[in-house]
């Protein structure tokens, strides 16, 4: 979906054809407001909770703990191969919600947009939001929008928080990780990051390489449900596998130590990176999870994650050890041992 | 990557390492030149499989940390002129200058955007009349053809809004300071493969003979990295001084015809100053009279601009392999990856840098036991 979709192909754009821009009487409340609302949200979201259009939300709630979560999404450009940032605005959010153990249910959307931002674009968006929310099973049921002046935002900027229900005896977190236990991954690694970059402005590169933009919490449940035993979930999106690791060692006061043999990464990713002089450890995902289980548990796991269509290259990275607390460690392929150091800001491609 | 994998062979990369403790019968210190190779050591571990005898140095070849405060300090002048869009490579955006980085500039609002080429920045020129579009124009050979290709297609096409911050280094000269200076403890080079594939090795032959060194050209996979220290210890076992390419699939003696053409063309030979090190006679590329309107240090009035060095900060010891990073005052108190003193923190290939992170590791696996 690398192209913004032709807005003569929206379902219900009649009335948004006078402003093929949005103007900033969107975000006033007033008559523009509620024509974005009747003509392009509401179609697009369709459920009951959003249909009253009221000031809140009225929901049911399945019993259990309640998971909440919070993410804005600012991606550059806003459609990119593989997916879009409304594909990752509702996505992200169920990944967060999925990594306690919750099932999502109910997300809200928040939209910035800047004046002029193309209604086709806004169309496009939201179609990947929609489509999003439907693979997931999840609704959105509340939201809003504010419009900024030209040159004071960037096009679009979308917040999605959320909550779900997990069951009582779910206990995963970050400082939950214990020497002994092994660290999966469930596929291939820096794909997201590797095609935003692909598309960026000013580096450019022909590539086949797509985002892997997916929801996860069916994969966690289909987890969950083989084994009991899972300690540590984690989505590695910015700062990639790496930072993920990273935190989680200095959160449960344990090293990890990864075999970068094991680490899966397609051809076209590590030629990139090679070429840009960038380490894939460090790159996005967006439908990839770490899990870190009992010894004993391992086996399961990595079976129930090789059972699930996004989990067919799901490996065994690693294990939590007692010594070098705190650290993140490679064995390397030629049978060193190398640092992997939390990053300071952004990875910066090399020189040469 | 088809023809990269091969060279990442661990079962071929310990028989390599075997053979070299082998050959091994006492210490040597071998320095590898090129920033690239330190990234790779570090990345890979390949110095842990070495013998105990064989000392790694890491050498001056890593641009971002020999590029002086005082060209930064320029470039950050110029960055945050409006009407400019500053381009660089990535790593140079954290850089310090005397007071901030080409990030800060950034947030202050700087026009300030990473490129993989300095073409793409003449692309911006074309695309943005109205604006000044600098490249910041660093590194050794490797990086020189492409900046000479930009300059020379402004040139062609008459492109008024297009200047390159010219500092670029030179490897050879840089050699020369190190085996001439008193301090000096390399026995051994291997030298910048990338940085040959452009010059060719003819330029080390003269070195080799005139110091009694080993110089054997080397490339970046850690069978090339291991090849290129077996071929020097075997030299210095044997008490050889010769130039040995070990790195052929990329470099011939002659180098790269083209790309020394266009040098030739657009870029002189000049003094240079590396920071840390100081002023090293000849050891750099400016661009020649026919090119000078390209300037823009001139272009922009930044030739002024001076800078003092931090006079904790011993980057300049560390890079020519008399004083290891550790072993300097600041090194983890004033000076670390987070608030570099020097660019030899900041870069990911600096030595610095390296040993700030896997020192924290050696030291608890000896506290371990």
């Amino acid at each position: 979906m690398a192209d913004p979709p032709d807005f003569n192909n929206w379902t219900c754009p009649l009335a948004l054809r006078d402003y093929p821009n949005i103007v900033i009487g969107h975000g006033g409340g007033g008559k523009l407001s509620a024509e974005l609302v009747e003509h392009l949200f509401l179609p697009a979201f369709r459920n009951e909770a959003l249909e009253n259009l009221g000031d809140s939300a009225v929901l049911h709630l399945p019993p259990g703990r309640l998971a909440f979560s919070t993410d804005s999404f600012v991606v550059r450009p806003l459609f990119f191969p593989g997916g879009s940032i409304g594909d990752l605005a509702v996505n992200g959010t169920v990944n967060d919600l999925a990594m306690s153990g919750a099932t999502p249910l109910y997300l809200s959307a928040g939209f910035i947009l800047e004046e002029g931002f193309p209604m086709a674009s806004l169309a496009g968006v939201v179609e990947g939001m929609a489509r999003a929310a439907q693979a997931a099973g999840v609704r959105i049921v509340t939201g809003d929008t504010k419009v900024v002046e030209r040159g004071h935002g960037d096009g679009c900027y979308i917040n999605t928080s959320g909550f779900g229900i997990l069951p009582g005896h779910v206990r995963i977190g970050p400082a939950m990780a214990q020497p002994g236990d092994v660290v999966l991954v469930s596929g291939t690694v820096g794909d997201h990051g590797m095609a935003i970059m692909s598309v960026r402005e000013g580096l450019e590169f022909d590539t086949l390489i797509e985002s892997d933009c997916a929801p996860l919490h069916t994969m966690v449940r289909a987890i969950l449900d083989a084994t009991p035993r899972v300690h540590v979930l984690r989505d590695p999106t910015r700062g990639g596998v790496a930072s993920s690791l990273n935190e989680i060692a200095a959160k449960s006061n344990a090293g990890i130590v990864i075999d970068e043999r094991n680490l899966p990464v397609t051809p076209a990713v590590q030629a990139a990176c090679d070429l840009l002089g960038l380490d894939p450890v460090y790159v996005a995902n967006e439908g990839k999870l770490l899990a870190i289980v009992a010894p004993e548990a391992a086996d399961a796991a990595l079976a129930a994650m090789q059972a699930h269509p996004l989990g067919r290259n799901a490996a065994i990275l690693g294990e939590v050890t007692a010594q070098r607390p705190g650290m993140l460690l490679a064995r390397t392929p030629i049978g060193g041992t190398r640092v992997i150091p939390m990053q300071i800001g952004e990875q910066l491609p090399r020189i040469c | 990557m088809k023809y990269l994998s091969e060279f990442r062979d661990g079962e071929i990369a310990r028989r390599i390492a075997g053979e070299i403790h082998r050959i091994t019968t006492r210490p040597w210190a071998i320095m590898e030149v090129c920033g690239g190779q330190t990234h790779s050591i570090i990345r890979n571990g390949t110095d842990q499989l070495l013998p105990r005898e064989v000392e790694l140095i890491h050498g001056p070849g890593c641009p971002v940390c020999v590029t002086p405060l005082e060209v930064i300090d320029k470039a950050l002048a110029i960055a945050a002129r409006p009407g400019v869009i500053f381009c660089s490579f990535g790593d140079m955006l954290r850089v310090p200058g005397s007071e901030k980085d080409l990030f800060r500039v950034k947030s202050e609002g700087g026009d300030v955007r990473v490129v993989y080429s300095p073409l793409d920045a003449v692309n911006l020129a074309r695309a943005n009349p109205s604006k000044q579009v600098v490249f910041f124009g660093i590194g050794f050979e490797t990086t020189a053809p492409a900046n000479a290709m930009s300059v020379h297609v402004a040139k062609r096409e008459g492109l008024k809004n297009f200047s390159i911050l010219v500092s670029h280094v030179l490897v050879p000269p840089a050699i020369e300071a190190i085996m001439t200076s008193p301090a000096n403890r390399v026995q051994a080079f291997l030298a910048a493969g990338h940085v040959c594939s452009v010059m060719g090795y003819w330029q080390y032959l003269p070195l080799a003979r005139r110091f009694r060194v080993p110089i054997v050209v080397t490339g970046f996979e850690p069978l090339d990295i291991f090849e290129g220290i077996r071929r020097a210890v075997q030299q210095l076992e044997n008490g050889e001084a010769s130039v040995d390419n070990a790195y052929t699939r990329v470099v011939t003696l002659e180098g790269n015809q083209p790309a020394q053409k266009i040098l030739a063309e657009v870029f002189e030979p000049t003094d240079r100053a590396w920071r840390g090190i100081g002023v090293i006679p000849q050891s750099g590329w400016k661009l020649n009279a026919a090119y000078s309107g390209f300037d823009a240090e001139v272009r922009f009035a930044v030739s002024a601009i001076g800078a003092r060095e931090s006079s904790l900060c011993h980057s300049g010891e560390v890079l020519q392999g008399a004083m290891k990073p550790n072993q300097c005052p600041a090194f983890g108190n004033e000076c670390t990856p987070r608030k570099p003193l020097g660019a030899t923190m900041v870069s990911s290939e600096g030595a610095c840098a390296a040993y700030y992170n896997y020192g924290r590791f050696a030291e608890t696996v000896e506290g371990n036991g």
